[in-house]
């Protein structure tokens, strides 16, 4: 277990270092890499319809980055329970029928992610996880109910062992929530999600 | 040391009487179509790992000790059960929706790899529950086949 442990903080360290002087060439390297590559590269838009209906989620998402960004597992945990709620009252019923059963599968899991996070008051790494999975489902449900204000979903390639992963900022100002203050400059935006 | 005797056969008595509450079992002789390995069809050897590793606590069916007969402990272990299969339930795999199954696997395959699943708390008295090196990774490599 400790051995484990002090290889995860070389391992980190050593991409940490990486990352300084390697930063712009990250995702142009070699070819065992070519998924991050690929997501890391892309640098795309998409629209969205003005809309106030998913207000109150993104409110609570946004505020719970911020929590992450600063290492504050206890506030991610009660934001966690504030987007939980959130998502509770989201009335799917006043989005478009074709939309209301993707919406409703992406509130269900969205919703798992929250309880996760709330739950796990002092395990920010496991908080972290949850808030990365449930990034992809509040894109997802943005694109369909429109958003109030401009968003980017930034890429950061070095995330899960390289895997990399991405999260949703109101600023294209790089402030990294899934490793906080070890790696706060890891990511580049990816797309940008801009009202109509 | 009069009443010191009489609490003892008080608590005996309530665990006796424990013994004959009817409980609810947590088994079923059929792998139903919404099963994990039918949803994908999963290798043989997979299988056996599911089954030996996971399936006690995340499936409705359990492979129950002796012990799980005795109350309270049969208690907590349904409870244990019960919100194991609240958050994977592999009978049920085919009925998650779509964006559901690709999360429940994105979990599994992260919580494998950490070494918390399956549980140390349980492994510790389950002892073949144990992943080895080979199958953790057979188990990990297999599940990111089907995570995209």
């Amino acid at each position: 277990m400790k051995k484990t442990m002090i290889m995860l903080v070389l391992a980190l360290v050593s991409w940490g270092a990486n990352a300084q002087h390697d930063h712009s060439k990250m995702g142009h390297s070699t070819e065992g890499h070519s998924k991050m590559a690929n997501k890391s590269m892309e640098q795309s838009n998409v629209d969205v319809e003005r809309s106030k209906s998913a207000s109150a989620i993104i409110d609570n998402y946004l505020a719970l980055k911020d929590a992450l960004v600063a290492d504050n597992s206890k506030k991610a945990a009660s934001s966690g329970k504030m987007i939980f709620d959130a998502f509770e009252e989201f009335d799917i019923s006043s989005q478009p029928k074709s939309q209301q059963k993707e919406l409703g599968e992406i509130i269900e899991v969205a919703r798992e992610h929250a309880e996760h996070i709330t739950e796990n008051n002092g395990n920010i790494e496991h908080q972290r996880e949850h808030f990365e999975m449930l990034s992809t489902d509040v894109k997802d449900l943005i694109i369909i109910t429109g958003s109030d204000r401009n968003l980017y979903q930034i890429f950061c390639p070095m995330y899960n062992n390289n895997e990399g992963g991405s999260w949703l900022s109101a600023s294209s100002e790089i402030k990294n929530p899934l490793f906080g203050s070890k790696m706060l400059k890891c990511g580049s935006v990816q797309q940008n999600i801009t009202v109509k | 040391m009069k009443w010191l005797k009489w609490i003892g056969i008080g608590v005996l008595a309530v665990l006796v009487g424990l013994q004959f509450i009817p409980t609810r079992t947590n088994q079923s002789t059929t792998v139903p179509p919404t099963d994990f390995v039918k949803t994908y069809n999963v290798p043989e050897d997979v299988k056996s790992i599911l089954a030996v590793s996971c399936y006690n606590c995340h499936s409705n069916n359990t492979n129950y000790p002796w012990y799980s007969r005795v109350q309270p402990v049969g208690w907590y272990l349904e409870n244990h059960i019960n919100k194991g299969k609240e958050d994977l339930n592999f009978s049920e795999f085919g009925d998650y929706s779509a964006r559901m199954q690709q999360n429940k696997l994105k979990s599994m395959i992260s919580q494998v790899e950490d070494g918390e699943m399956p549980l140390p708390s349980y492994t510790f008295i389950h002892r073949e529950a144990r992943l080895s090196e080979n199958s953790k990774k057979r188990l990990v490599d297999y599940l990111k086949t089907l995570n995209e």
